[in-house]
């Protein structure tokens, strides 16, 4: 696979499981060598010039780990002089204001729930600044207020110049915050566009109508994706394709009972991408 | 340096916090074992002429607890990472494999010290003690405890569960420690089990340290300080190969 992801870029990495998404991270965050080939951040190679790539990388891990010895707050400070930072209180406390962690700043990691391990997971890899940040299913299990306090926080962080790498399962995440995706299937990258690309390309529009009666004018039969009875989904190109769906119906005399037009969505194109299409 | 004062302060901070259990926990089974084996064996086993065998005793349970607990600080601490998968913390970061290597084989010689500082203090009041050559007491002890520090690594980067951990120590650590003259002089011992003494590099840590406090012992303390550094060496470059390689650490 040959992947190269731009300076202040949110990027995301889509695969089913097994497609090689964590293994690409861990490779790129020295957890795990690579038989062949070699993997860089900010132009520093991830063996032969580690201790300045790593500097460079902030990583969330998938799994929920923490130290059960220490505090929150041990824990930040540990990581931050673990990258050559001492005196950094400060920022310490800025990420755990901004992640909802300052009323636990001096509980035990063992008496967290798994949000809030998640959020310290979060604020670990963020303890050193770093330029790239990759963060591996980060809001796995995680509850609805902190996912949307989360994405906040790491917008921000995006627009102040940090290039963000996300692997997620909800793609309506990769949709909303993603501008450039690469899917991945058994190792390989399978597509790799811009993230509007990749919907315009991969998936469409689709109108769900009811009609008074169990029929439709030619060419429509060909659009249609599900059916029951009356009760059509068809496949549209684009916006422009529902004026002319809509007047061959009104021109075959068939009336709309019920309509919806559902947009282009990210899942439609993975499933397509990854061989899971209907 | 920052880094691996980090790691050091993290390293020491683990084994203080639940002090109960890795510094007073060793001390009590210490003095156990004196109270025990002095008052069951006294009178029965020969050691050096003028030492009683209590005041014998002591310092073999002094270096006994920090050999053993030099090693239960880096293997615990590793396997217990590794098993929970926050080995992470110090895999991503930019720690290089000496800073590694010396942050975990110092914090377990500052167990192991802390902990035969323990036992010395509780088991001092029971015999009559002189440190006749302290520079070679505080030599073994501190590179005993090193060499167990870097055994610990290797064990801990080796093991992939608790059961290995507890394995090594209950089969490897444990018999030789008991068999190395903590509880007698191998002179009293026939023949056969004096060479085979002479086989277990523990009894040489024994020994020397042994020396520091009664100025005799039973081979040369030069000998056993060179047997020492050659361990502490070889086991140093084990550990060092594996932290480099990434051994069981990295895939």
């Amino acid at each position: 696979m040959s992947l190269s992801v731009d300076e202040g870029e949110f990027f995301g990495l889509l695969g089913p499981n097994g497609a090689g998404k964590t293994t690409l991270i861990n490779v790129i965050a020295g957890l795990t060598r690579a038989d062949a080939g070699s993997a860089s951040v900010m132009g520093a190679d991830v063996v032969g010039a580690y201790r300045r790539a790593r500097r460079m990388l902030g990583v969330v891990p998938q799994e929920l780990v923490f130290d059960p010895f220490f505090t929150v707050r041990e824990t930040l400070r540990f990581q931050s002089g673990y990258f050559g930072i001492r005196g950094n209180g400060a920022w310490i406390d800025e990420v755990m204001h901004h992640l909802d962690l300052t009323g636990k700043a001096d509980a035990n990691m063992r008496t967290l729930s798994g949000g809030m391990k998640r959020r310290v997971l979060v604020a670990q890899a963020l303890v050193h600044k770093p330029p790239v940040i990759v963060l591996d299913e980060p809001t796995a299990g995680v509850d609805v207020e902190l996912r949307q306090g989360l994405w906040q926080f790491v917008r921000r962080l995006n627009h102040e110049g940090h290039t963000v790498v996300l692997t997620t399962h909800y793609l309506e995440e990769a949709e909303l915050y993603c501008s450039r995706i690469a899917m991945l299937k058994a190792g390989r990258v399978v597509a790799l566009d811009s993230t509007r690309n990749l919907l315009q390309s991969f998936s469409g529009l689709q109108l769900r109508v009811r009609l008074d009666r169990e029929a439709l004018p030619e060419p429509l039969p060909a659009q249609v994706v599900a059916r029951d009875g009356s009760l059509f989904v068809l496949k549209l190109k684009d916006y422009r394709d529902l004026e002319q769906t809509l007047a061959r119906l009104r021109e075959a005399g068939l009336e709309i009972l019920e309509m919806e037009l559902e947009p282009p969505d990210l899942e439609e194109a993975f499933l397509h991408l990854t061989g899971r299409g209907r | 340096m920052i880094t691996f004062w980090t790691l050091l302060y993290k390293e020491l901070l683990r084994f203080w916090k639940v002090g109960f259990q890795t510094v007073a926990g060793p001390v009590l089974t210490a003095l156990l074992y004196l109270v025990i084996f002095a008052q069951a064996l006294a009178g029965q086993v020969r050691v050096y002429d003028n030492v009683s065998y209590a005041a014998f005793l002591v310092p073999g349970l002094v270096m006994m607890s920090v050999l053993q607990n030099a090693f239960a600080n880096s293997s615990s601490s590793l396997i217990q990472s590794k098993v929970t998968g926050n080995i992470v913390f110090i895999l991503l970061p930019p720690i290089s494999y000496l800073e590694f290597f010396g942050a975990y084989v110092l914090a377990s010689v500052v167990r192991g010290i802390v902990v035969g500082l323990g036992v010395l203090a509780v088991t001092i009041w029971f015999v009559e003690l002189k440190l006749a050559l302290p520079g070679w007491t505080l030599a073994f002890g501190v590179l005993g405890a090193a060499l167990l520090g870097a055994l610990g690594i290797v064990a801990g980067i080796w093991a992939e569960k608790f059961d290995q951990i507890a394995a090594f120590q209950n089969f490897v650590i444990m018999p030789l420690t008991f068999l190395s003259g903590v509880f007698y002089s191998i002179h009293s011992l026939p023949p056969v089990w004096q060479v085979l003494s002479h086989a277990n590099p523990f009894f040489y840590l024994i020994d020397g340290f042994r020396y520091g406090f009664f100025g005799v012992s039973d081979v040369a303390p030069a000998t056993s300080l060179a047997v020492l550094a050659v361990s502490l060496v070889l086991v140093s470059a084990g550990a060092l190969w594996m932290l480099a390689a990434g051994y069981k650490l990295r895939n």
